[in-house]
């Protein structure tokens, strides 16, 4: 071969699915200390069907011949697993390196060291708020302070360039700059993301989501700051908003072609915002491993055939957004083929002011009852094994 | 700085995961991804550390001289992300 053949672009080769995902999502556990209102995978309560740490290092050493070359572990509080360590260590010595999201409830010093020693481990500290008011509505009292903890406890032990994860929503949009300054001061590097309409998202999206006017706000911030911020390509959304590609990163949804997640029990989901029965691939455990559910499962086989741009094939701007989110249509009760809710154009909302019929989360993992102030500091005797039952007590 | 002239290799720490478009690279260090688009610049890269120079690379992949301009571009860019690096022993 003497010339070069034209090349698709990436978005063209990514459509039709990977042989194995980049981005992989793996919720090790629904347990979680925190009750975030947004929370996108309902979590709260351990699930009993919670997958063992045998049955974990098996998906290890599959994603290892997979060459899935790191997940994003989460959630759930994913450390409290009395197995977390073990299963980072067994990943990241079978060549699976790990980006773990935290509340911060168990970035000790001593943890904080441990982590500063690996070269394969990045941590990610999630935080909705500059402010201890704005981050603790949404993500309960004491959260902002255990953050702030964590972030110190891993920059005085060199742990160096940790994320500080962030939703963006309509009350700290405004604040930015101040993640930005505030990541900066602890030698960590921001990502933002989009707030979505998932798991217990739904409940509160009318209210937290951004404004249009914020979404302009939004997307100018991330054309100034882009370079020096991560957002896990989420917001391809706003790409009409400007001309092609002054929004960095891939604008096209990933889900069963890229992206796709791994919940506590084994279930494969297309994405980890669409936790719901209409985007369950299969399990890893009842349908012959995750590589035979990536590769053959209807679902994503459906995903990686040409999408039809539905009621947004007459917008110029479909090249652009794509559509947008799926699982932000799906959640909203809006049609997969049509705008996203939060469509730069405004078609989004004569579609929400429309009749529609939202889906309610078919996985729900939620503590029963209200938020309780902390009266103390948190006990943190870990459970050893998965309950026999969904408990409703502190999993940590 | 990338010269065609010189010995490269593959970064120790990278893997390189085929695809039916090409394939994916990976460095376990600085965790960035590449995208090699076509077969052929999957073969030149996996067969650079048995080349004298990046150019006899490219001939062993069939890529004439005068077609090696956009594969040379591609390896400099790999090299300026650290993918490719300098093999010091011939």
């Amino acid at each position: 071969m003497t010339t070069m053949q034209p090349v698709p672009r990436l978005v063209d080769q990514f459509e039709r699915g990977l042989d194995a995902p980049i981005c992989l999502t793996w919720e090790l556990t629904y347990a979680c200390n925190l009750s975030c209102v947004h929370c996108l995978s309902s979590s709260g309560k351990r699930d009993p069907r919670e997958l063992s740490t045998r049955q974990c290092k098996d998906i290890i050493d599959e994603l290892e011949r997979m060459q899935v070359f790191y997940v994003n572990i989460g959630g759930g509080e994913p450390t409290v697993r009395s197995d977390f360590w073990e299963l980072v260590d067994y990943a990241t010595a079978h060549h699976v390196g790990v980006k773990f999201s935290t509340n911060g409830v168990r970035i000790t010093p001593e943890v904080a060291a441990k982590l500063a020693a690996s070269d394969y481990v990045d941590v990610q500290i999630s935080l909705d708020g500059a402010t201890a008011d704005v981050n603790d509505a949404v993500r309960g009292p004491g959260s902002f302070a255990m953050a702030m903890r964590a972030l110190e406890n891993l920059r005085d032990a060199g742990f160096s360039d940790a994320k500080i994860s962030v939703v963006v929503t309509r009350h700290n949009v405004d604040q930015l700059d101040d993640f930005k300054a505030l990541a900066d001061g602890y030698g960590a590097t921001l990502r933002i993301t989009r707030l979505r309409p998932s798991g217990r998202g739904a409940d509160v999206w009318d209210e937290l989501h951004p404004t249009p006017a914020q979404q302009v706000q939004l997307y100018d911030w991330l054309v100034a700051n882009g370079e020096r911020v991560l957002t896990g390509d989420s917001f391809f959304h706003l790409s009409g908003l400007g001309e092609p590609g002054a929004l960095a990163g891939l604008n096209l949804c990933g889900a069963g072609r890229v992206v796709c997640l791994i919940d506590p029990v084994g279930d494969v989901y297309a994405c980890p915002f669409a936790i719901h029965d209409t985007f369950l691939a299969g399990n890893i455990l009842s349908d012959n491993g995750f590589q035979n559910v990536w590769q053959n499962s209807q679902l994503f086989r459906e995903l990686r055939e040409p999408q039809s741009a539905g009621a947004c094939g007459s917008c110029g701007h479909y090249d652009s957004c794509r559509g947008g989110c799926m699982a932000a249509k799906f959640f909203t009760g809006l049609p997969l083929d049509g705008p996203d809710p939060e469509c730069v154009q405004g078609y989004g909302e004569p579609a929400l002011a429309g009749e529609r019929d939202k889906p309610k989360s078919s996985v729900d993992h939620s503590r029963t009852g209200s938020r309780k102030k902390p009266s103390g500091p948190i006990p943190l005797t870990l459970l050893t094994a998965p309950p026999k039952k969904f408990c409703n007590e502190s999993p940590v | 700085m990338f010269d065609p002239d010189l010995r490269w290799r593959l970064h120790p720490q990278v893997a390189v995961r085929p695809e039916p478009f090409g394939a994916l690279l990976y460095h376990f260090g600085t965790r960035k991804l590449s995208f090699l688009k076509n077969r052929t610049i999957v073969e030149v890269v996996n067969a650079l550390a048995g080349h004298p120079d990046a150019r006899s690379a490219c001939r062993a992949a069939g890529i004439d001289d005068a077609a090696q301009a956009p594969y040379l571009h591609a390896l400099s860019v790999l090299v300026q992300s650290k993918m490719l690096v300098r093999e010091e022993t011939p």
